[in-house]
């Protein structure tokens, strides 16, 4: 059993609320930071964690905070991101749901680190329900005195509010976010300056994931140097990772990032396998916008070693053969889903979620829909397929925000792992609208080419 | 002793300029001048903030700066980057940018109704001057183009929604030069589209500038509309006292016809400055100042002679250098031929400039012309 540190307790029964969580040792985090230690302390026990950013884009943590313009007399902020709103991740939900006041916790240290005296969590308007829990978890909080003015004596001062958005994946995009957070529309900021300099109400700003924040506790806790003894390399602690799609035990998982790829898919621990008896064919292993791999190349990495449930080992062979940790959704295609009809529904939902303020974008994303959409009915021409990579290609790093690319990137990578399935859709329209490609040669054993 | 403020070297296109710091890359490029600048579809000096989304002023950054030389992964929008000290920017001599650049103008073209024959902007259209400069001949776009529901926006303007590409310009000119912002950007991504409120009219002393701002013809001037297409105006700069605005405008006449009133435009088609400050118009005289007689001619507008306005205007022209002689080693030329002599459609009989009417085929009497075919 690999070590939980942020799900250990998600388990008992009424951990939701403040008693059951206070009794199972809940806000000690909080006793320890606000009594022992000085702000710049935590912020270095989060550095020597080696905590990274659990949002998609694995930028460590505390070089984040470090970063955090400390001007005088001007208020600094804490935001918590919790729209999740990518395709295949659902992690900070459980959380929430489960354990709200371990975010509470998380923030209340993270505040106190930060010098944030208003806190926020801005949350996806879906998740309507679980803004209730939170901000019966914050009136606990605050009841029980770990909210408010002078929390535990220490002369810190700290208000957490819960905002709800209004149904929009951009605004999961931090500095969307913070434009939503003050009520205007949610379009990106065109950076720099970066929140860490001009942020909420252009004041200095840091804005975290949800489950990055929750890992401030164990960290405290326990000390950045224990938890970064967890995990491999660069990916230190837990990681929460949300498995979908054709596998028998769909769910929320925490990893330490010591397992394999294949341990993760097929062991009962975790997913528990292929569901009904069938083949892996491909994967998605971090959420909609990272790259799709073929099974060879998701269990394997290109130069034959196993790939690992580490940043680093899912991103091993760059875009060309490998792919991303991302956000930790992790998708599963089988032999009977088809990837033409699959990068089709991503497509589609970036098209809806752009923004539409940068023109690559704003157009491209509906020209590879459309594209995508005629191949998967068996109307596309084999000179589509090079021309949704000219698209894809012009779109990438050519946008403000990393939605073009996040848009770009799964194109790119079904077509460059996939291109048969997509000419066979061209060369047998009949079929295409039939019946599926299948596995074909996905699965095969790569030979290793030394280079 | 004052401290000089120390400036900044950057290089464009193998061309060097010291500029302050602050300065951004575009307007580093606008002081060159020429083929360095990039095309800029969405930034606009004079509104705060603009800039960043069309994306056609890509450029490429081959050095940071003197101090990190190293160069930048992605190309950068020229609008929103400051220059460094020692930054080697690399525009037009980019093979990089240029392909971007394409694919922006395919972008922005994608879904356009390229209905120029009747849109009034044509002849000013920056979307124009884009796709001619910039673009690749024909489309790969193989899909019907986006349509919207028009909408009426009040008495002066008019929308256009398919022709818009969504620069924000003019959602900026309300924000900053209005009290009451009452228009903005509904819905999002290829989708969203310039709306007023609840169709709320654009009812403010301002408003008309957005027509001024706006790049294309997604707004233009409902006192204007098909009167008469730019380039056979005779535009004229004028002014008067205006207690709102700083009255200085240009007047697109025909004859003593006032057709339509502008604010002045800069060599990058942004609205003048004087004295540093924005030139805007109000709407009272752009709308309502319709006679010669409201107004102080000063002189005709100075147009830029590669622009299909210059065409018929013959104000600060040079003459061409007399080329013919020299190509022809001295000898005269053998062919030259007065084309009303030869031409069978023109008579130099009929006055053109008398007829009540158009010029028809009977103007011209074609049976008694081509009598063998009739
Ligand atoms: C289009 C887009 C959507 C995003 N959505 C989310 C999201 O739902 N939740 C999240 O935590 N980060 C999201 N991010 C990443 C955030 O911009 C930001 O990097 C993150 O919140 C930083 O937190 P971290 O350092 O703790 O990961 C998104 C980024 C982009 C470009
Ligand atoms: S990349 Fe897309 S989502 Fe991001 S700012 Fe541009 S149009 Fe908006
Ligand atoms: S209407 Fe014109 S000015 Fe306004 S966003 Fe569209 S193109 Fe730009
Ligand atoms: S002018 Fe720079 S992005 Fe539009």
């Amino acid at each position: 059993m690999g070590r939980k540190l942020l799900l250990d307790k998600a388990h008992i029964e009424n951990i939701r609320f403040y008693d059951v969580y206070r009794r199972e040792g809940g806000y000690r985090s909080v006793e320890k930071a606000l009594k022992t230690m000085a702000p710049d302390v935590v912020t270095d026990e989060v550095k020597k964690s080696g905590l990274r950013g659990r949002g998609g884009a694995g930028f460590p943590t505390g070089m984040k905070w470090s970063f955090l313009a400390k001007p005088e007399g001007v208020p600094r902020y804490l935001v918590v991101n919790a729209d999740e709103s990518e395709p295949g991740t659902f992690k900070d939900r459980y959380l929430m749901e489960f354990i709200p006041h371990l975010l509470i916790e998380g923030m209340i240290v993270s505040s106190f680190a930060l010098g944030s005296k208003r806190s926020y969590i801005y949350i996806r308007g879906e998740y309507a329900w679980i803004v209730d829990i939170l901000e019966q978890a914050i009136a606990e909080a605050k009841n029980n005195g770990w909210l408010g003015k002078n929390i535990l004596g220490s002369g810190f001062d700290c208000e957490i509010y819960v905002q709800r958005g209004a149904g929009a994946y951009i605004c999961g995009e931090e500095t969307a976010l913070l434009e939503s957070l003050e009520g205007k529309r949610g379009n990106p900021r065109i950076k720099p300056p970066f929140p860490a300099i001009k942020g909420l109400w252009d004041c200095p700003t840091v804005v975290n994931n949800v489950e990055t924040i929750a890992a401030v506790v164990p960290i405290i806790n326990e000390g950045g140097e224990e938890y970064a003894k967890i995990g491999t390399g660069k990916s230190t602690g837990t990681k929460l990772i949300s498995a979908c799609g054709n596998i028998k035990k769909q769910g929320v998982y925490e990893i330490d990032m010591t397992i394999s790829v294949e341990e993760f898919i097929y062991s009962d621990e975790y997913c528990g396998g292929i569901a009904n008896g069938k083949r892996l064919k491909a994967c998605i292993p971090g959420g909609s916008s990272v790259p799709i791999l073929p099974a060879n190349l998701l269990l394997k990495t290109a130069k034959g070693e196993k790939r690992m449930m580490t940043y680093e080992s899912l991103a091993d062979g760059g875009f060309a053969t490998g792919s991303m940790m991302g956000s930790g959704g992790f998708i599963v295609l089988d032999e009977t889903q088809c990837v033409v009809r699959h990068t089709y529904t991503l497509a589609r939902f970036y098209r809806h979620e752009s923004c539409g303020q940068c023109s690559p974008c704003r157009e491209g994303t509906g020209w590879m829909e459309k594209i995508l959409l005629n191949i998967e009915k068996g109307k596309g021409k084999m000179s589509d397929i090079d021309l949704l990579w000219d698209i894809q290609r012009k779109i990438e790093g050519n946008t403000i925000c990393p939605l073009g690319d996040a848009a770009a990137w799964p194109v790119a990578a079904a077509i460059r792992h996939f291109r048969d399935e997509f000419e066979w859709h061209i060369t047998n329209p009949d079929d295409a609208v039939r019946r599926n490609y299948g596995l074909m040669h996905y699965a095969d054993i790569l030979t290793v080419v030394a280079s | 002793m004052a401290e000089v403020p120390k400036l900044f070297k950057v290089t464009i296109d193998n061309i060097t300029i010291e500029v302050a710091p602050g300065t951004t890359v575009l307007n580093a490029a606008r002081q060159i001048g020429g083929d360095v600048t990039p095309p800029a579809m969405c930034y606009y000096s004079k509104l705060q903030g603009s800039g960043g989304k069309c994306r056609t002023c890509l450029v490429e950054v081959a050095a940071g700066s003197a101090a990190d030389p190293r160069p930048m992964p992605k190309l950068v929008a020229s609008c929103r980057t400051n220059v460094m000290d020692g930054m080697i920017v690399k525009n037009i001599t980019s093979e990089r940018v240029k392909d971007a650049r394409a694919g922006v103008v395919e972008f922005l073209l994608l879904n356009h109704p390229l209905d120029c024959p009747i849109c009034d902007q044509a002849g000013e259209c920056h979307l124009q001057d884009l796709g001619y400069e910039h673009g690749k001949e024909g489309t790969r776009y193989e899909f019907s183009r986006r349509t919207f529901e028009k909408e009426d926006i009040g008495p002066y303007i008019q929308l256009h929604m398919t022709r818009c590409i969504l620069c924000y310009r003019c959602t900026y000119v309300a924000d900053q030069l209005t009290n009451n912002r009452v228009h903005g950007i509904l819905d999002r991504g290829d989708h969203a589209e310039i709306s007023t409120y609840i169709s709320k009219a654009i009812d403010n002393d301002f408003s008309g500038n957005m027509i001024d701002v706006c790049p294309v013809g997604a707004l233009t001037d409902k006192t204007f509309r098909f009167k008469n297409r730019v380039w056979f105006t005779k535009p004229v700069d004028a002014h008067r006292d205006c207690d709102k605005c700083c009255g200085k405008v240009t007047l697109w006449n025909r004859g003593d016809e006032v057709l339509r009133v502008t604010a002045r435009k800069d060599q990058w088609g942004e609205v003048q400055s004087y004295d540093g400050k924005p030139g805007w118009i109000c709407n009272t005289c752009r709308f309502d100042k319709k006679h010669l007689n409201d107004w102080v001619i000063e002189g005709p507008m100075k147009v830029n002679r590669h622009s299909v306005i210059s065409a018929n205007h013959y104000v600060e022209t040079v003459k061409p250098q007399e080329t013919i002689a020299e190509v022809m080693g001295g000898r005269q030329p053998r062919l030259m031929m007065d084309i009303h002599n030869i031409s069978d459609v023109n008579k130099p009989g009929v006055h053109l400039s008398e007829l009540p009417g158009p010029a028809t085929g009977e103007t011209f009497n074609p049976q008694q012309l081509n009598g063998s075919e009739s």
